[in-house]
């Protein structure tokens, strides 16, 4: 199955070049990704999650000594009967004025983040001699899916500050609950979600795998797995300096079933009924067919 | 080859999905059973999620005993009207299940349910079934059987609204049957099986029926409540999924047709005895998992609990 990313290739190449091209001789050509303007960190408050206050403390407006500019190879994914997972390339450049600064080097980071969806988390407990389920804790939004890919080790690039203010860490990414929470012990719950969504390859941290050349173009190759749900996904890609956020860029990434999968998953929403009965009918013919089909089999 | 299910939303091995309802529908071609009690706690093992493994279980299981039912009409050896009468207490039951089962959905607690009722249910038909055809065996292996009356009269008897079924040369009072196709109904809708393996005893021991009628109207009773159930499933709980039922229904026909032929040159004796080993083998499974402290003591469902 490498049909999703062989045309992946293609627009790295080209547009590598071309912002090689663009990097070298300095200028600043608007690298049209649309809307990408990065908004010099006004709007640095990331807030995966709607409730929660604006935050108000970054400083006001001023041209970034370094920009990002980013693409993505694809920005939407189509989930067809046959998908198996599909590879995302993010590569980029950094716009500057001025030459490279000197002192700490540049980092990059991406993260690409799934839907957020309500998770219900439960725990066992041995109860008569067999083990149920008895205590729940309900997490208001958690990503279905949450990678973070760096050119470095994520502890010496970021400082703890910097880490929350942006929420890059999977366990920072994951945050709010739903209602009262009526457990003592609360952080065991979300622990056991970030634990086991990083065992199923859901969560990830991947430390090193974006290159980055000559301080001012970078690549990075997500791999999302076949398990995906729908919805848009957010990419992120942060320039990091000194422990410090320099500059991000956000873009979105479309995960939609398409053809006969969005089909069945709309009728099954929305024409439940219908859909059953061609559930059983699809069920009557296979039954009649195979006891039709075996007889004459036999007869001959 | 790799396969997106829609309703799942996991992507799964197609063969695997298609061997899989083949060894199932062999067995059910072999035993005379719908297969379900087998497909439902696979699926799991393999990750469908509990509640979609239960609703495209029960599509499977139209499936297989349609094909069945088909075979025995021609025969005339369904007595339909008692399938009618066993067909309203399913419905009833069936129903009633599908609410229950949406219920524990919310409290999170279906897989205990659906464990314990396989563990109980598993556990007792297995029993019953390897003592009845071990002592069948060593009776063939003795001397002829001795002569059975056509039926015993019980206190099944003697409960009022009576009703003649010709095809079983019974009558007797509805009550029973209405209650076997009400547990089975309920059953086919927490388990998301046929319930033949609760149906056929039923039948033979608690009605009194003729045992060359049993199967057939039990096929019937079956294909009816589980047609009903996933109908239910879909409409409740959306949870039924089309393209696994497809992939394991294309496995499961075929090898339901291979297992008849085969079936027919096995001793039936030989065969109970094997099938009550394979039901014990699966009870013991899940009632060791139940049992046993589980590798994660935290699970995650997607959603509001």
């Amino acid at each position: 199955m490498t049909g999703p990313d062989a045309p992946a290739r293609g627009p790295w190449r080209g547009a590598a070049r071309l912002a090689l091209v663009a990097a070298l001789a300095g200028a600043a050509p608007a690298m049209a990704q649309d809307g990408a303007s990065p908004a010099a960190g006004a709007q640095a408050a990331d807030t995966p999650v709607p409730p929660g206050p604006t935050r108000t403390t970054i400083p006001a407006p001023r041209p970034p000594a370094e920009e990002v500019v980013a693409g993505l190879s694809q920005d939407d994914v189509a989930i067809t009967t046959s998908f198996d997972g599909s590879q995302i390339l993010i590569y980029g450049a950094v716009k500057r004025q001025t030459p490279i600064p000197a002192g700490p080097g540049l980092g990059v980071i991406v993260t690409v983040e799934g839907p957020s969806q309500p998770v219900t988390v439960r725990r066992k407990e041995r109860r008569a001699g067999i083990w149920i389920n008895a205590e729940q804790l309900e997490i208001g939004a958690a990503p279905d899916f949450y990678v973070v890919a760096t050119s470095a080790p994520l502890d010496t690039l970021l400082t703890p500050e910097s880490d929350t203010q942006y929420r890059i860490s999977p366990a920072l990414a994951v945050r709010s609950f739903a209602g009262p929470v009526e457990i003592e012990d609360a952080t065991a719950f979300t622990e056991a979600l970030l634990r086991l969504r990083t065992e199923q390859g859901r969560y990830r941290v991947d430390e090193g795998t974006v290159r980055v050349v000559e301080e001012t173009l970078f690549r990075a190759d997500v791999t999302l797995p076949s398990n995906l749900i729908e919805g848009t996904y957010k990419a992120r890609i942060l320039l990091v300096r000194g422990g410090r956020v320099v500059d991000v860029h956000r873009a979105p990434i479309e995960v939609r079933k398409v053809g006969l999968e969005l089909w069945l998953y709309r009728l099954s929403l929305e024409q439940p009924f219908w859909y059953g009965l061609m559930s059983l009918a699809i069920a009557m013919v296979a039954g009649w067919a195979a006891s039709t089909a075996f007889r004459a089999l036999r007869r001959t | 080859m790799q396969i997106y299910l829609p309703i799942a939303e996991v992507s799964v091995d197609a063969f695997m999905l298609v061997a899989l309802g083949g060894v199932v529908g062999l067995m059910s071609g072999l035993f005379g059973v719908g297969g379900g009690f087998l497909i439902t706690p696979l699926l799991f093992f393999i990750g469908i999620p509990p509640a979609i493994a239960v609703a495209t279980g029960a599509n499977q299981v139209v499936a297989s005993s349609f094909s069945g039912v088909l075979a025995h009409l021609k025969r005339k050896t369904v007595d339909v009207r008692m399938g009618v009468v066993l067909l309203i207490g399913g419905i009833a039951g069936s129903a009633l299940g599908v609410g229950v089962f949406v219920l524990l959905r919310r409290w999170g607690q279906v897989e205990l349910v659906v464990q314990l009722s396989y563990v109980v249910f598993l556990g007792f038909i297995g029993l019953t079934m390897l003592r009845e055809s071990l002592g069948a065996l060593r009776a063939s292996r003795a001397a002829a059987p001795p002569r059975r009356r056509l039926h015993a009269h019980s206190w099944v008897h003697r409960l009022p609204w009576k009703m003649k079924f010709r095809a079983s040369g019974l009558y007797i009072s509805v009550i029973p049957p209405l209650l076997v196709g009400l547990a089975v109904g309920v059953l086919a809708a927490i388990m998301g099986v046929g319930g033949g393996f609760i149906m056929v005893p039923a039948m033979i021991y608690l009605l009194g029926m003729p045992t060359k009628v049993v199967i057939g109207t039990s096929l019937f009773q079956i294909a009816a409540v589980s047609a009903f159930t996933t109908l239910m499933h879909a409409v409740s709980s959306n949870t039924v999924d089309i393209m696994l039922a497809v992939l394991l229904i294309v496995g499961g026909v075929i090898g339901a047709q291979v297992g008849t032929q085969w079936g027919a040159k096995l001793r039936a004796e030989q065969l109970r005895v094997l099938l009550a080993l394979l039901v014990l083998a699966v009870c013991g499974k899940l009632a060791f998992d139940l049992v046993a402290r589980p590798d994660d003591l935290y699970s995650l469902a997607r959603g509001q609990g």
